[in-house]
């Protein structure tokens, strides 16, 4: 919400970047110690001894696709609420605690997961009391009514807020549209119907349901030794009951709809935003590494993907234009995207189609496939430079169940890729004639 | 030069200049380098500052140093149009550029041993760069996509504008970073070439890297990439001085949204360099005291408590070559207005000038401040951009390790006092954004070939 006035940037910062996990290489990954509690949480444990911090991420297996549709928004206000109100601490009282103590703490969900995150000096003047208030609010959380009714209202105007902006229209109508039927339908912050329809008793039921401990993956990287870190784990997670592990989600193939389907919505915008798609695949997937290094050449990896060639370098028609996939639990989206002003869409909407239908039947050049894997293998270093990046990655590997050599075997396996592979991994699972394409904007004509 | 030749002759500067784990030097031509290793994994971050941005652009040139800033990545006589991206991506590399109100500056992060690529480019293109003017046209309009994205297209980037464009009436702090629209219009590669020459100079420049490296090799590497430039005799631009605000301001802008949201902003100042210098660090704690997460006054008074706020935030940012604006960003809650919202604000403001504020609250911050500290460590990147800021508005990198101990400082008195002196009502300004709701409606559809959904 906070207008930021410091920096015009270049292009917005690569969509897909955020949203994959990437490489890594044998030399310089770090080692993961990995076990369970007693009460079936799984810990994800790196020793980093440079800075004297501690991170702590916690996710359940409680994003939005966990929500019952008439109560869509469940998941976020469960997550949302955990810090206002424990025993007989209100919000005031355990925010003036966490930020006495200099600690972060954050909390946010998506469609597979909800989850919080604490940072703190490793002082344990201040470490310990942090923890001790952590662990509270995950496992005992009060739901105040007045913080309901408030946060309710709230995320009510977020929505409406929201829907001023062509971008935001046009993702909750892609999503909604693309997994009709499916849970990934709903969208994260919740529906105008689902948030008013909320009770007291929906949270207390979700919370006791999904933040248990079979559900619960922790990420923990810091200035501690192993020891330090069973006890910190056990201190924040080992008094949640064991509960049972959410069940599978359903499958998207046995509702994604098929056949090219075209939305278009009005919106007073000056820019029509465009997004082509359909479901794509998922954390798991056998066909991970060629699409993944395929997309990176069609449009994930910046100004010199195809898409950014074709679309913004020779014709001018877009600030940003991008192609990515979203692994999910079940296939998540593969998705185009750009804006561009509402006289230029159509010849837009053009040139995207023409360049991802050439690049399925083709894949990609032996050049430019040999440019995409020394970007990708090159820059392997920089996706683990950081506490904030391996704990991201820790957590992504746990939650997934991702092997724990995924660091060591990832540099391997993008080398192995050949463009046969891509090429026919494209053909196999991406479907130019039968997408979901979704236009909003054209408001000013 | 040698090397070894560079090692003798440096060594004795570098030892006066070393203070903790920086190094700094200034070459001949004027260039400054300052290098932070950073040893926590085997990357680094180079990034070079210019001091050039919209506070030094005349009216009618507005977003001229943005549109620059695109252009540079367009080919220069060695290295052509998109080879730089190309370059960098085959090394693995990330790269971008980012234009803020007082500079424009382009960064590489790269595997530690590749730092001679990022430099042999950067060096290139500080002076060779080819401002074809066909390149010119098309990237226009990819300037004027991105104006439309971030600001035509976005209720509260407008609002932000406005209040900006009200709140300064003859400083250049006036107009928004990415330009006018109209004066992107008019724009010429000409105008381009002009600003180019005149501000594109190792003496106007500052160059930071932070990583995985030995400092005295990276000067080194430095001087052999960017020491032959010639030093260009620069002529400072003359922003014009805002005149003393004497009475409340007010805007409104309409735009197609459906909630309101407030804007209420005083004239404060930026950092100096003076030791005695305690007031942006008085303001900067009485932005902690309102806006520093759930239990500062705002979120607990103004959307716990009285729920008239969805949302409020300070916006304080002093790191700046010319007096700032203290503002908040505020949306009043479902069903109260923004007078009422703009009246719960000002009881605020009178009580944190009525009375100090609680030794709680000062700890409190002190505590945050001191621990983001130590966080913001983990990102090499975030590091190299706070010194490059504070080198580039005229300050000092030093101030990034000392700040902790100037917010400790701090009193309550003092607190008091800013909150006195620059919360008045003669130095407000307030902007709001009036929605029209009726326009955020679906309209008829245009046919996009397809049509509707089927």
């Amino acid at each position: 919400m906070f207008v930021n006035p410091v920096t015009c940037t270049r292009r917005r910062l690569l969509l897909g970047a955020a949203l994959l996990l990437t490489t890594f290489t044998a030399l310089a990954s770090p080692k993961i110690e990995h076990w369970t509690l007693a009460n079936g949480a799984r810990v994800y444990f790196v020793e980093a001894r440079n800075l004297p911090m501690v991170t702590l991420n916690v996710v359940f297996d409680a994003g939005s696709a966990r929500d019952p549709q008439p109560r869509s928004g469940l998941s976020m206000m469960t997550n949302h609420l955990l810090d206002h109100g424990s025993g007989d601490l209100d919000a005031d009282a355990i925010a003036t605690t966490f930020e006495g103590l200099g600690v972060e703490y954050a909390s946010s969900n998506d469609r597979d997961m909800a989850g919080v995150s604490l940072k703190s000096l490793t002082d344990r003047a201040l470490l310990d009391p942090a923890l001790d208030l952590f662990a509270r609010v995950l496992a005992a959380p009060s739901f105040p009514a007045v913080s309901i009714e408030r946060e309710r209202q709230r995320a009510l105007l977020g929505l409406k807020q929201a829907e001023a902006s062509a971008a935001n229209v046009a993702a909750k109508a892609f999503f909604a549209q693309l997994y009709k039927g499916h849970p990934y339908a709903l969208p994260t912050d919740g529906s105008v119907a689902g948030l008013k329809a909320l009770t007291r008793n929906d949270l207390t039921a979700f919370h006791a349901r999904h933040y248990v401990g079979r559900n619960a993956v922790l990420a923990l990287i810091g200035d501690i030794n192993l020891r330090e870190a069973k006890s910190i784990a056990e201190r924040v997670l080992g008094s949640l009951p064991a509960g049972d592990a959410a069940p599978p989600l359903p499958r998207v193939a046995d509702v994604a709809p098929r056949g090219r389907i075209e939305q278009v919505l009005a919106h007073p915008s000056t820019q029509t935003h465009l997004m082509i798609g359909e479901s794509g695949m998922t954390r798991n997937d056998p066909d991970y590494f060629p699409l993944y290094l395929g997309n990176f050449v069609l449009g994930g990896s910046g100004l010199v993907s195809r898409l950014s060639q074709e679309v913004r370098e020779k014709r001018s028609l877009s600030y940003s234009v991008y192609s990515y996939f979203m692994p999910l639990r079940e296939p998540g989206p593969f998705l185009l995207g750009l804006q561009t002003k509402n006289s230029q869409r159509a010849e837009a909407l053009a040139v995207v189609r023409r360049v991802l239908k050439e690049f399925t039947e083709n894949g990609p050049t032996p050049e430019e496939l040999a440019a995409a894997k020394k970007n990708v293998t090159g820059g392997f270093p920089l996706r683990i430079d950081s506490n904030k990046k391996i704990s991201e990655y820790l957590t992504v590997i746990g939650f997934y169940g991702l092997p724990l050599t995924y660091l060591d075997d990832f540099i391997p396996r993008i080398e192995a890729v050949t463009a046969g592979q891509i090429r026919d991994a494209f053909r196999r699972r991406v479907h130019p004639e039968h997408m979901l394409t979704v236009v909003v904007g054209g408001g000013g004509e | 030069m040698s090397l070894v030749r560079f090692s003798l002759a440096l060594a004795a500067m570098l030892l006066a200049a070393c203070n903790g784990p920086v190094q700094e030097t200034t070459l001949e031509n004027g260039l400054k380098i300052v290098v932070r290793e950073d040893h926590r994994a085997p990357v680094v971050v180079s990034q070079i500052w210019y001091k050039v941005g919209p506070s030094d652009e005349p009216d009618g040139l507005t977003g001229i140093s943005h549109v620059l800033e695109h252009m540079m990545f367009k080919g220069t006589a060695v290295h052509q149009n998109g080879e730089f991206s190309r370059v960098i991506a085959e090394n693995g590399g990330r790269e971008n550029a980012f234009t803020g109100i007082d500079y424009t500056a382009y960064f590489q992060q790269l595997e530690k041993s590749r730092l001679a690529i990022a430099f042999e480019l950067e060096a290139d293109r500080m002076r060779n760069l080819v401002l074809d003017e066909k390149e010119f046209a098309k990237e226009l309009r990819v300037v004027m996509e991105e104006r439309r994205l971030r600001t035509d297209d976005q209720p509260e980037a407008l609002a932000y504008e406005r209040f900006m464009a009200t709140a300064f009436t003859a400083h250049p702090y006036k107009n928004p970073i990415i330009g006018w629209m109209r004066d992107l219009e008019k724009l010429t590669v000409q105008d381009l070439r002009t600003w180019y020459r005149r501000w594109y100079a190792p003496n106007n420049a500052t160059l930071v890297v932070v990583g995985d490296v030995d400092a005295r090799a990276v000067i080194a590497l430095a001087r052999q990439h960017f020491g032959p430039i010639p030093a260009h005799t620069l002529e400072p631009a003359r922003a014009p001085q805002e005149p003393a605000q004497t009475g409340t301001r007010r805007s409104r802008i309409s735009a197609p949204a459906q909630v309101p949201s407030l804007l209420m902003g005083f004239h404060a100042p930026a950092l100096s360099t003076r030791s005695d210098d305690w007031e942006p660090y008085a303001l900067m704690v009485l932005n902690g005291v309102l806006d520093g997460g759930g239990s500062a006054r705002f979120e607990r008074e103004l959307v716990r408590k009285q729920q008239i706020a969805a949302g409020v935030d300070i916006g304080y940012s002093p790191t700046a070559r010319y007096p700032v604006l203290f503002f908040m960003q505020a949306t009043p809650s479902h069903g109260r207005t923004p007078a009422e919202l703009e009246a719960a604000i000002r009881a605020q403001i009178r009580r944190v000038q009525e009375e100090p504020v609680a030794p709680e609250e000062l700890a409190r911050v002190k505590a945050q401040v001191a621990a983001s500290n130590v966080f913001t460590r983990d990102s090499a990147f975030y590091q190299a951009m706070q010194m490059g800021m504070l080198e580039t508005v005229g300050l000092d990198w030093r101030l990034l390790d000392r700040s902790v101990e100037r917010v400790r400082a701090v009193t309550a008195a003092q607190v008091q006092t800013v909150a006195k002196k620059y919360l008045t009502e003669s130095n407000l300004t307030v902007t709001l954004l009036d929605p029209q709701p009726g326009k955020a409606k679906p309209r008829a559809p245009a046919p996009l070939g397809g049509g509707h959904v089927r």
